[in-house]
């Protein structure tokens, strides 16, 4: 990626809420056109650091510049050229899928010639087209998410941010919606996006994995597997939980973790652990189909990242 | 202050307004109900009270005497009895409120010059219409008694006679005495004090709830934008109530209306500010719908209600509840619309009533602009 200024520059940016410390000391940046994505279970503070880069929520210390706006000392200018879509979406549900684009619209000062050729071309991108009269509040959620992104781009923004905009969205909508944010990149919108599906932090350029308000790790998700100390064995079996409590605390696993069709391993040596594994779940009688080294997935990533971090981060 | 983005918020808040079913129940139907309620439900006139009667003696001049009740607007004479315990258990059972007894003795003692008395067993629960119904009865029962001397001293031959001393009352403003015109004028206020704050104190919670004030203070949209664009609507609606509610007064309770319309809306126009703008900073603060509107309900129905003149005279009330009635805006409101309704006097001499006013609608016009923030801590 070529270096061009940053759109979004976060300094120590730190927030807590009664008993928690959301978000610790935050540094990240985020480049102009890239899709950046912050990864991390509930509870991590994706939704906070969102809300205060968003201009909605006051740093307790530290802070950011947002499209080249200060959020502590002038939280209002940046909201001029940037877009927030909440986790629940501001939709009004008694307004028609036309009057809520027409209400932002007119709330960001676009005329209404543009208003009317943009709103035509994102909900046809959206498969929305037919449902302009529709009132919001009929929409399935998945709809909802598309016309709430119509919404946020009628003012053809500089910077996205979106937390965690698919959340509860079906897969076609989902994968709709993508192809939109997509489409975007090609006209210089930076997006930054929060997730807790980590297959799809895969398709984020850069990713900032996130665990109890601080950042583990933050690169491309394919030079992060690359870093990843350590390889990701796949058990495939049928009876992960059998499997996972033979191996526990075995020497030379560093995590485990079930996935859909068995089991996922962190080891230190691959080759060696391979046939140490078959011998000792072969003669526990314990059925299995297969056991090799794959490409670690974000998901491998992030647990083993967390699994290490969590134990030196105990208060 | 962009003109579009208020535009763009007042726009929305009367789409919604107009789609959502317990605003319009709200807008329209709770006035409505209020006006009919309170215009036929209060009344602090007494007529009708309902009256047993037991004639011991059953002549006709005791019958002659009863009938003094029956033809008094203030008395229905519902029933006769013939024996005490049936009178006791009418009284009991609240079926009369009033027990007149005649002695067997009534035409006896009147034909031989001896006091008559009458017995008046009163129902004392209500003291109030009790008080009413002793002095109506005292009244029937006094001009009863002038009548005969006057016939004892036209039997002496006397022709004639005057009363030593009568008043010559006239009232002014209502002619009548009719309570229902100090009412009306009075839940005209009442109303639009209730009905005023609960159409805002919704407005901002309701976007709280929903979700949608998030995404609403992520915009370049201003805290005043959002006020005035919330405001505007809801006034606009306010005065169409308060004037649904004066022409019900005017047309269906039949109360005068001497004063001048200017007077009214400027009135009018000052309280719903002060309303509007309480019921603003309810839903701010409160968060909830539910809570704001309980908030503005308790703030606005019981002083208005108790405290503004609408039950109980201001100048009858204990100094340090009179001290407390001053804080209270719909004092003046109801104040101005009596004034309104029944005298139609010039605004110079309700100056203190409208300067009260300003004063409330500056202040808590300049508060719903300062407490409203666009943070979500």
């Amino acid at each position: 990626m070529t270096e061009l200024p940053n759109v979004i520059e976060s300094r120590e940016l730190t927030k807590s809420f009664p008993g928690i410390l959301a978000v610790d000391h935050l540094n990240f940046s985020v480049r102009k056109g890239e899709v950046f994505g912050l990864v991390g279970p509930d509870g991590a503070g994706k939704t906070t650091t969102m809300r205060m880069l968003a201009g909605v929520l006051t740093p307790d210390s530290g802070g950011a510049i947002v499209s080249g706006f200060d959020i502590v000392k002038a939280p209002e200018s940046a909201k001029h050229r940037i877009s927030y879509m909440p986790q629940r979406f501001g939709l009004y549900e008694e307004l028609t899928v036309d009057e809520n684009i027409r209400f932002y619209a007119q709330i960001f000062g676009v005329k209404a010639a543009e208003r009317d050729i943009r709103s035509t071309q994102l909900l046809d991108a959206a498969g929305m087209g037919e449902f302009r009269n529709r009132l919001a509040g009929k929409l399935s959620g998945g709809m909802k998410q598309k016309v709430g992104l119509v919404c946020a781009l009628i003012h053809a923004p500089d910077l996205l941010l979106l937390d965690e905009p698919t959340n509860g969205v079906d897969p076609v909508s989902r994968r709709d919606f993508w192809r939109i944010l997509y489409s975007l990149l090609d006209q210089g919108v930076t997006i930054l996006t929060t997730t807790s599906y980590l297959d799809e932090a895969e398709r984020c350029h850069r990713i900032a994995l996130l665990h109890e308000g601080r950042m583990l790790f933050c690169d491309t998700p394919a030079r992060l597997k690359e870093n990843m100390p350590g390889a990701v064995l796949s058990v495939v079996t049928g009876n992960p939980r059998g499997i996972s409590e033979l191996l526990d605390g075995h020497d030379g696993i560093s995590s485990m973790m079930i996935v859909g069709d068995g089991l996922h391993l962190v080891v230190k040596d691959a080759s060696r652990m391979i046939s140490e594994l078959h011998s000792i779940i072969t003669s526990a009688t314990v059925p299995f189909d297969s056991i090799e080294q794959v490409t670690p997935t974000v998901e491998d990533l992030f647990v083993e990242a967390v699994k290490g971090n969590t134990k030196g981060n105990e208060k | 202050m962009n003109w579009d983005r208020l535009l763009a918020m007042a726009g929305k808040e009367v789409i919604q307004i107009r789609r959502d079913a317990r605003s319009i129940a709200i807008v329209i139907a709770m006035p409505l109900i209020m006006m009919l309620a309170f215009g036929y439900g209060v009344s602090f006139d007494t007529k009708h009270i309902p009256v047993y009667v037991f004639d011991m003696e059953g002549s006709q001049q005791s019958q002659d005497f009863l009938k003094r009740f029956q033809s008094s607007i203030y008395f229905n004479v519902v029933k006769a009895v013939d024996n005490y315990p049936d009178l006791i258990r009418a009284i009991d059972g609240g079926r009369c409120q009033i027990g007149i007894v005649i002695p067997p003795d009534f035409s006896n003692n009147l034909n031989t010059g001896k006091t008559v008395r009458i017995q008046a067993l009163v129902d004392g629960t209500d003291s109030n219409s009790a008080n009413l119904g002793m002095s109506y009865s005292r009244a029937v029962v006094q001009a009863y008694s002038q009548q005969l001397q006057l016939q004892w001293l036209q039997r002496q031959g006397r022709t004639n006679i005057q009363p030593l001393v009568a008043v010559d009352a006239r009232t002014w403003f209502n002619e009548n005495l009719e309570s229902m015109s100090t009412i009306v004028p009075g839940v005209v206020a009442l109303v639009m004090a209730v009905v005023g704050t609960f159409l805002t104190s919704l407005t901002i919670a309701r976007e709280w709830e929903r979700g949608t004030m998030e995404q609403l203070i992520s915009t370049p949209v201003t805290p005043l934008e959002i006020m005035f664009g919330k405001l505007v609507p809801y006034m606009a609606i306010g005065l169409f109530d308060t004037c649904v509610c004066a022409a019900m007064g005017a047309w269906w309770f039949g109360v005068p209306f001497r004063g001048h319309l200017s007077v009214f809306f400027l009135g009018s126009i000052m309280f719903l500010t002060v309303v509007l703008s309480m019921g603003y900073l309810f839903s701010v603060v409160a968060k909830t719908q539910l809570a704001a509107s309980q908030i503005s309900l308790i703030a606005t129905f019981l002083p208005a209600f108790l405290l503004s003149g609408f039950m109980y005279p201001i100048d009858q009330m204990p100094a340090v509840i009179r001290v407390i009635t001053h804080i209270v805006p719909a004092r003046y409101y109801m104040a101005i619309l009596r004034n309104v309704f029944l005298k139609g006097t010039s605004i110079i001499l309700m100056w203190q009533d409208f300067a009260a006013l300003a004063i409330f609608a500056a202040v808590l016009g300049f508060a719903a602009t300062r407490v409203f923030k666009k943070r979500l801590d």
